[in-house]
């Protein structure tokens, strides 16, 4: 446990410390100073504007004040919004961001279960064809397709809930769903896979056989077994509903980190594309470390600390 | 005792027993296959042909072809013309998907739309698959350390986001369809790599395998004609959802404003277009591209179901 472990940590630096050397050197090698626009700045004004943001040192020098600045976690000015910093927009779009995307993932996780454990246990049924043409509608339509349908019936057509904004939980209605319903498709369809793969092994006909009821049966024997798989899909999930982020609080105007990573990319504020790349790569390979051990933890039968079994 | 064995061998009484004549075996004739023997391709064929929602993607994304080669050219109207005489019309014998705002066709830029979704669906699934199959193909024959090296590495671009990674690279070389399908190629061709690679490790201990070499075939003839063919199902399969989701990435771009850009039409743009008309009632403008989207998403994932299916019958259910 403790060697993969070390392992799996050192191999997560590795990886965020190629992003953040990619992501600054791609940043850095986009053509032109940020400041040359179309009002013609003063030369002495510019000058300055680029030692204030330390762009006239040699890049190599820059590239170590990023990393040293990065390492007391900070993420540097905006270019475009002067006077904030990188870590004060993340910080103000961070929380309503993780509310969205983790409010999403608890709805995705138990609907998704849920539709899958039914159409399992109702085996090439009515209700198992219906709720699986459900997932493959849910993964085949965009998020921003799925939002504009859920505006235009339930906030245009019949206002139920408001278009736009996050300041009740009825305006988290709408948002919530449109992001779910792709994650949602592909747990159902996970965990019917592998629930029916489950139900026909030895040890569910053995608990059959001792007259456990159905219910336990379920959720006892079966669905711990069969949620490892979906387990493992959890952290690339987390991914596409952070993606997913980015044009649900654009559609939804939701102040969050996704709409001032938008923002950022249409105004090329690289510092801010940069900080919020940074910090969204920081959080998922967090996440995929998180889910290999959970994964570890939940099934015993895979050693952590494998000895290459050769 | 006399009287069972009568009763035995009269099964019925109208029929003598004289007419009760033991069968011939003829050696041959027991061995010869009565079914024509079917190819794995066949065989997977005709299942896939049982598979109607299968069947009815295909039929999709033929018709969306046709569609999108014809779309533009049968059209009156041309996907830039702009006729501020014409906005917002809605659809009509004149403009079949109505107008936009610049007097624009909907029903061309529809159909020019199709034909960038499925070239850049076409083209990504094409070099993720030439990448993915040469890296996992090596990586999966040559084994050990080259195996550990190159596997490593696409550990670390599979932990990376997918679309973030775009996202990034079309910031810095900046929108257009080129750069779409560069930046889709970058981290695209790891997955198929992944399965190229765990094919070929399995099947390269097999004995037919063992075989060539012996005969002495070079270890590039022996990828292509031994390991190749008997990868395909997966391959195939994993191209087919390769195409949706290159698709969702075009359209994600293009509607975030990083992707197509104006004047042309793409499914994201005219979608993101159509958005703000929500309020003002032009539906026709939001719903022909999205219902497109999804239609043409939806139609390669049934499919790339039902060829999971036919491809690998060990994994029906």
């Amino acid at each position: 446990m403790n060697t993969y472990f070390i392992k799996r940590f050192i191999a997560m630096i590795i990886t965020l410390w190629l992003i953040i050397t990619g992501t600054f050197f791609l940043m850095h090698s986009v053509p032109g100073s940020p400041f040359n626009e179309e009002r013609t700045t003063n030369e002495a004004i510019q000058k300055n504007l680029e030692a204030y943001y330390h762009l006239d040192e040699p890049l190599i020098v820059q590239y170590g004040n990023y990393l040293s600045a990065l390492l007391h976690l900070d993420l540097g000015p905006s270019i475009k919004k002067s006077s904030q910093t990188v870590n004060e927009m993340l910080g103000r779009g961070f929380p309503v961001s993780f509310e969205l995307g983790f409010y999403t993932l608890i709805l995705a996780v138990l609907s998704g279960m849920t539709l899958g454990i039914i159409a399992a246990l109702r085996h090439n049924g009515v209700v198992d064809y219906l709720s699986m043409s459900i997932a493959v509608l849910g993964i085949s339509i965009p998020n921003f397709v799925m939002a504009t349908f859920l505006i235009e019936q339930l906030a245009v057509n019949f206002p139920i809930f408001p278009v736009a904004t996050w300041s009740s939980p009825k305006h988290m209605v709408l948002p919530i769903l449109a992001l779910a319903t792709g994650p949602m498709a592909i747990i159902a369809r996970l965990t019917r896979s592998s629930m029916l793969e489950v139900l026909t092994q030895d040890y569910i006909r053995t608990a059959k056989a001792k007259g456990l009821s159905p219910v336990k049966i379920v959720f006892k024997h079966a669905l711990r077994n069969a949620l490892l798989p979906v387990v493992t899909v959890l952290g690339s999930l987390a991914a596409s509903i952070l993606t997913g982020t980015f044009v649900i609080e654009k559609i939804f105007a939701i102040p969050g980190m996704g709409k001032y990573f938008v923002d950022s990319i249409n105004n090329r504020d690289f510092p801010v594309i940069m900080g919020t790349t940074i910090f969204y790569s920081a959080i998922l390979i967090l996440m995929l470390f998180l889910v290999d051990l959970a994964y570890g933890v939940l099934d015993p039968r895979i050693k952590l600390h494998k000895k290459e079994a050769k | 005792m006399e009287l069972r064995k009568q009763e035995e061998r009269n099964i019925s009484p109208d029929i003598p027993d004289e007419w009760f004549v033991p069968k011939v075996q003829n050696q041959s004739e027991a061995e010869a296959v009565v079914r024509p023997s079917l190819s794995y391709w066949k065989d997977s064929w005709y299942r896939l042909l049982k598979n109607k929602l299968a069947m009815a993607g295909m039929a999709f994304l033929i018709l969306l072809a046709i569609f999108a080669i014809f779309g533009p050219i049968i059209s009156p109207h041309s996907v830039e013309t702009q006729k501020l005489t014409s906005q917002n019309l809605p659809p009509s014998s004149e403009y079949w998907f109505g107008t936009d705002d610049l007097g624009r066709d909907v029903f061309t830029r529809t159909a020019y739309g199709a034909r960038i979704s499925l070239f850049v669906g076409l083209v990504a699934a094409l070099i993720d698959f030439i990448i993915g199959v040469v890296y996992g193909g090596i990586a999966g024959y040559k084994g050990g350390k080259t195996d550990n090296l190159m596997m490593r590495f696409v550990e670390i671009l599979y932990g990376l986001p997918y679309l973030l990674v775009v996202i990034l690279v079309m910031v810095v070389i900046g929108p257009g369809l080129t750069t779409i399908i560069l930046a889709l190629s970058i981290t695209g061709w790891v997955g198929m790599a992944r399965i190229v690679r765990g094919q070929v490790l399995q099947i390269k201990n097999y004995e037919f395998v063992l075989a060539s070499k012996t005969f002495g075939t070079k270890t590039g003839r022996i990828i292509r004609k031994n390991l190749l063919p008997n990868t395909m199902g997966p391959i195939i399969v994993q191209m087919t959802l390769t195409i949706p989701s290159a698709i969702f990435a075009e359209a994600f771009l293009s509607f975030i404003g990083l992707g197509i850009q104006a004047p042309h039409a793409s499914w994201g743009v005219m979608a993101n277009d159509g958005l703000s008309t929500i309020l003002s009632g032009y539906w026709w403008r939001l719903f022909f591209p999205t219902l497109f989207i999804s239609l043409t998403m939806f139609a390669f994932n049934v499919l790339g179901d039902g060829l999971q299916d036919a491809l690998d019958p060990k994994l029906r259910r």
